[in-house]
């Protein structure tokens, strides 16, 4: 895949920063003891993962999922779909129309 | 003994030869939950009105003579994990607590055409990710047999009830061992089917690669009854795959010729509690007296499971569970300023802590820099472990196993101890990572009388060959046959 | 200091023209009046609900990808790209990362330089793939930071992602490269690249390549110009951003201390660029493959009953217009850009009446302009191209004058004519009007001596070398004879009076 992907795992070397980091990432607001606890715990667990080093994997092909199928299509037949009810019968919040969220402030002016 | 106890095969025929109705046996498991189910903890929600209504709805079709599925009037409870369009959905999960989803599961379809009556949703481990069903937001599930001990998960609410004879029948996923470990902890028949053997639509997903919705029943035929409403081809599922569904019930007579059974070495090392040890190779014992074949098999890279799933399962887990964002459906905290506040508020506030956890883990092992040493490495390594098991089965016609190392574990025994508990996943996850269905079925007990369960596992889509080999093994014994005696302390 | 260079490259969205959305069964349809009421438990993303493609967007992209003359993958797949949107319902979008359905191609374009020169340009491109749209936010206007709005109507429309490489060189170049994409597609069936209704959007990516005093070569930071809707507004973002750029580059001497990707967003309003907020971190989409959608795997064989199913892309037609029928650059371009049906339709004209100048002067100019002042399209016009090409067929053969052809043509879009076909209705005016030319060139003659004998005076003005004095003489023939071909009356009467 792109060079992003290749730097090296740093295997138990988990730190606060990195936890922090993915929890952004994540959208997973973390408590200050979720933090401390994640820190060590996912550390542990990356380090024990790196046992997969030990398998030798020099030309395997990955296997991204038990099935092994492909091309398994649709037409482009229509189904049915859910009334505008139905679509926000979940939301937190809506306004009958249209759901809501906090405003989105990607742009600003120079 | 309490109607809901007997085997569902006896029960069908009571119904149909009129020695009782479905409102009876729905008021006989309802009563149960209520005597019983406030120390269990197996339902999540109880559909008393509607399955009443739908149980009186059958008996009257019945005496009208009109033509029933296969499940007619019999309770089925189903895993909460299962989107319902008349009860709510929760995945055990504070996020979606309140919700009903607008649509059915392809399995709930086929349980309603099956005319089986939904008796509730049971309790689970958070988003399916749990050995013990102590992650659901709403409280655990304890195994019926001993109130102090965990049921096992994520299916813990689904084995639980019917260990319990809430229902002769339910159904629950298993994406690690969810199915199978609870199984074994509640004595009950758990099966997890080929990949692709079931829809996963309306399942929510946990890790899709690995998940698949399975049966649990007091007995082998149970389970092959419920298997084949629940099997078959769906166009909505792309992994579904199109291959006629076996007659599972029909030939579970009939023993496997020669069955030859693998067994792996590595499988009885040091970890092993001595009582499932024991309970394993009794087992074993009794197919030798069979006749079967025990062999020892290699599987060279058993070893790396464990890593292997918890790679690959967190990573997909933490994609599936992004769209629980406070926005289209689930929790929204009011507590936030502007959009991104609102996201990390809103999963942080809803997700407990073992979810938060693997979706951390998959969040790291995707984000740039690490992907090809963890993700992809892992994923090389599940080829190398499903080559492992093709060519096994090249040799033998299923493997036996331990199910879990130990029988239940007490509640909170390993709660504080992620690593730990994880391992303790390392003979059921394998299925899962190669796309094989696996069975547990009750094979004994500890001294203090919690059940163990034998695994057996088998080629791709020889569902039919496993559950007659699995049924071997139950005319042999009785252990199927005990009823639990709700004993322990329950707070 | 040499003029810099431009470095342009194009990234266009392309809805797919399907009836149903890319992954499930709701309807593939512009609707913003009724928010929310084409989606379903998938295009929603719903716990447990599963993505299906849709076999038709594969067919229509890879013919798009082979109209492009990209390389199709043998085996593709989708992979889930994800960030946090409103817009987007399950967080993440289900794209193509590094196995897309097509690699490569190019796309050659006619693009007017600055000395009125056209040049043609070979814009190579990186990649086409298919992915899902996302719903639509529509943010408070009110100033009073009031909650966004989201509508899912068009969350999971398929969409084409078309990838240039850095091969465009300027504003105009990228222009042209956005409308001869817009035209290709529309050509092919694949989409019906309505700007306004967000069918075909566009992304520019631009630095520039300037040489600073000491004659170092210094590039500029990449800035990435974001959701560009219209053909005039690529041009004008492009133009901005490119003086924009050089402005700052002179300001700063060419020393950047932040040579990051930077996205700008387009106010076509103020009619300049701005800087979009920055991100909370840099973008890291965690790509993967989508474990719910199997790979599709392409056999020669199926992507050559693809092929067979593309038309003639329109660079090819413009070029068959001037080398086969002889027709201007400027009316090949006029026919062609206008879309397949005009093309088709003066192809059609062309081919029956046997002429295709007249054909083209016809439909360029009388045709064209009708459908201008009706705001109609050439599907409804009411002269079908059998009827036209009659109609040019006898202005050919002289039976009609063209004069008469222009009466025959407006009668017939004014509905006269009866009810019958349209050549039918041609010799029905042309009937009633006695407009038929002619033939009998004894009978014109006669008329013509008597107009002669009628006008001493203007026939000896115009024997006298007063030119002028014969169109007197021309009117009176052609009120006397209906469907005289003017110039031939005009020929006569000079061969009897200057013989
Ligand atoms: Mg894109
Ligand atoms: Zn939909």
């Amino acid at each position: 895949m792109s060079e992003t992907h290749s730097a090296e795992p740093s295997h138990g070397q988990l730190t606060r920063e990195d936890v922090l980091k993915v929890a952004r990432l994540a959208r997973l607001g973390l408590d200050e003891s979720e933090v401390e606890e994640f820190t060590g715990q996912l550390g542990q667990v990356l380090g024990y993962v790196g046992i997969l080093e030990e398998a030798d994997t020099e030309g395997v092909e990955p296997l991204a999922g038990a099935s092994e199928r492909t091309d398994v299509l649709r037409e482009d037949e229509p189904g049915e779909s859910l009334t505008r009810d139905q679509a926000l019968s979940g939301a937190p919040r809506h306004d009958d129309r249209f759901f809501l969220v906090p405003p989105v402030l990607d742009t600003s002016a120079e | 003994m309490t109607a809901c106890r007997e085997p569902a095969s006896v029960l069908i025929e009571r119904l149909s030869n009129g020695e009782t109705t479905s409102l009876e046996l729905t008021e006989a498991c309802l009563a149960e939950i209520t005597s019983h189910d406030g120390a269990v903890g197996a339902f999540l929600h109880v559909a008393g009105d509607s399955a009443r209504q739908a149980a009186e709805s059958i008996d009257r079709r019945r005496a009208a003579g009109e033509p029933l599925g296969r499940l007619a009037g019999l309770p089925v409870a189903v895993k909460d994990v299962l989107v319902t369009r008349d009860q709510p959905t929760t995945c055990g999960s504070r996020m979606l607590e309140g919700w009903t989803p607008p649509y059915d599961a392809h399995t709930v379809e086929k349980l309603r055409d099956a005319d089986a009556v939904l008796i509730g949703k049971t309790n689970m481990d958070e988003f399916a990710m749990g050995s013990t069903t102590e992650n659901s937001a709403f409280g655990p599930t304890r195994t019926p047999w001993q109130l102090d001990c965990v049921a096992g998960g994520s299916s813990g609410g689904s084995a639980a009830a019917v260990s319990a004879g809430f229902a002769p029948l339910a159904v629950g996923s298993d994406t690690g061992g969810s199915i199978r470990q609870p199984a074994s902890f509640c004595g009950v028949v758990g099966l997890k089917p080929s990949y692709g053997r079931v829809s996963r639509y309306g399942l929510v997903a946990y890790a899709s690669s690995l998940d698949q919705v399975g049966p649990f029943a007091r007995d082998v035929a149970g389970a092959a009854m419920l298997l084949e409403v629940l099997a078959g081809h769906d166009r909505r599922d792309g992994t579904s795959v199109d291959q006629p569904v076996p007659p599972y019930g029909q030939q579970l007579e009939k023993p496997v010729d020669g069955l030859r059974i693998g067994i792996c070495p590595d499988h009885f090392g040091d970890g092993l509690d001595p009582e499932v040890r024991e309970a394993v190779e009794r087992a074993l014992d009794i197919y030798r007296g069979l006749g079967a074949d025990v062999q020892e098999i290699e599987l060279p890279h058993s070893r790396f499971a464990v890593a292997c799933y918890y790679l690959v399962a967190p990573s997909e887990a933490s994609s599936n569970l992004a769209r629980y964002d406070g926005i289209h459906y689930g929790r929204r905290t009011d507590d936030h300023d502007g959009l991104v506040e609102m996201y990390s508020n809103s999963r942080g506030a809803a997700f407990g802590t073992e979810v938060k956890r693997r979706i951390m883990l998959g969040t790291y092992a995707l984000s740039a820099g690490y992907y090809d040493a963890y993700y992809l490495k892992a994923q090389k390594v599940r080829r190398l472990i499903q080559q492992d098991y093709s060519q096994a089965f090249a040799d033998v016609d299923v493997i036996a196993s331990p199910v879990a190392p130990t029988p239940a574990v007490r509640l909170g025994q390993l709660t504080d101890d992620p690593l730990q508990m994880y391992l303790a996943d390392a003979y059921t996850i394998s299925a899962n990572l190669a796309g094989l269905p696996g069975v547990s079925i009750p094979a004994g007990f500890s001294q203090d009388g919690r059940p163990i369960g034998l695994q057996l596992l088998a080629n791709a889509f020889t569902e039919d060959r496993l559950l007659r080999a699995a049924a071997m093994h139950e005319r042999e014994t009785d252990w199927h046959l005990a009823t639990p005696t709700f004993a322990g302390d329950a707070c | 200091m040499p003029s810099p260079t431009t470095i342009i490259g194009l990234e266009v969205h392309v809805q797919l023209q399907t009836r149903t959305k890319i992954f499930c069964g709701c309807a593939n349809r512009f609707n913003p009046d009724e928010p929310n009421v084409q989606t379903c438990p998938v295009c929603l993303g719903l716990p447990g609900a599963l993505p299906v493609m849709n076999r038709r967007a594969l067919e229509l992209s890879v013919r798009a990808g082979l109209a492009l003359s990209g390389t199709i993958a043998g085996l593709t797949k989708w992979d889930r790209k994800q960030y946090y949107y409103p817009d987007l319902p399950k967080a993440y979008q289900i794209s193509q990362y590094d196995l897309p359905f097509c690699q490569g191609g190019h796309l050659d374009v006619d693009v007017e330089q600055e000395n009125g020169e056209i040049q043609s340009r070979h814009i190579r491109l990186i990649r086409v793939h298919l992915e899902e749209d996302a719903g639509k936010n529509l943010h408070d206007e009110s100033g009073r930071g009031g909650d966004s709005r989201v509508d899912l109507n068009r969350a999971g429309t398929p969409l084409l992602e078309i990838v240039s490489e850095p091969d465009i060189r300027s504003a105009a170049e990228a222009r042209r490269y956005l409308e001869e994409i817009r035209l290709l597609m529309v050509y092919l069936g694949v989409s019906d690249c309505n700007m306004q209704e967000g069918s075909l959007r566009c992304d520019a990516n631009v630095n520039l390549e300037i040489s600073n005093s000491a004659n170092e070569s210094i590039r500029t930071p990449i800035v990435e110009v974001k959701n560009l809707n219209s053909f005039r507004g690529v041009e004008a973002a492009l133009v901005y951003e490119i003086s924009r750029q050089q402005r700052e580059f002179e300001q700063c001497g060419g020393i950047y201390a932040d040579t990051a990707k930077q996205t700008r967003g387009w106010d076509a309003d103020r009619g300049v660029t701005f800087a979009q907020r920055g991100k909370e971190e840099a973008s890291d989409y965690r790509y993967f493959p989508d474990p719910d959608l199997l790979p599709v795997s392409f056999s020669d064989e199926w992507i050559e009953i693809q092929r067979a199913e593309l038309c003639e892309p329109p660079a090819d037609r413009r070029r068959r217009f001037v080398a086969e029928l002889g027709l201007s650059e400027y009316d090949a371009g006029v026919l062609v850009d206008r879309g397949r049906e005009t093309a088709d339709y003066f192809e059609a004209v062309a081919t029956a009446c046997g002429d295709a100048k007249q054909a083209a002067n016809w439909v360029t100019q009388d045709v064209l302009r009708e459908l201008n002042e009706r705001e109609e399209t050439i599907e409804s016009f009411p002269i079908d191209a059998q009827g036209l090409a009659s109609l040019l067929g006898m202005i050919t053969s002289g039976d009609l004058t063209t004069r008469s052809g222009r009466e025959v043509f407006s009668s017939l879009m004014n509905n006269q004519g009866g009810d019958g076909s349209i050549v039918e209705r041609i010799a029905s005016i042309v009937e009633e009007r006695g407009l038929s030319a002619v033939a009998d060139s004894g009978a014109l003659e006669t008329v013509i001596d008597a107009v002669i004998s009628r006008n001493e005076k203007a026939a000896e003005d115009f024997r006298g070398g007063k030119d002028a004095a014969i169109g007197k003489l021309i009117g009176e023939v052609m009120r006397e004879v209906g469907g005289a071909d003017p110039n031939a009356v005009r020929e006569t009467l000079i061969s009897r009076l200057r013989p």
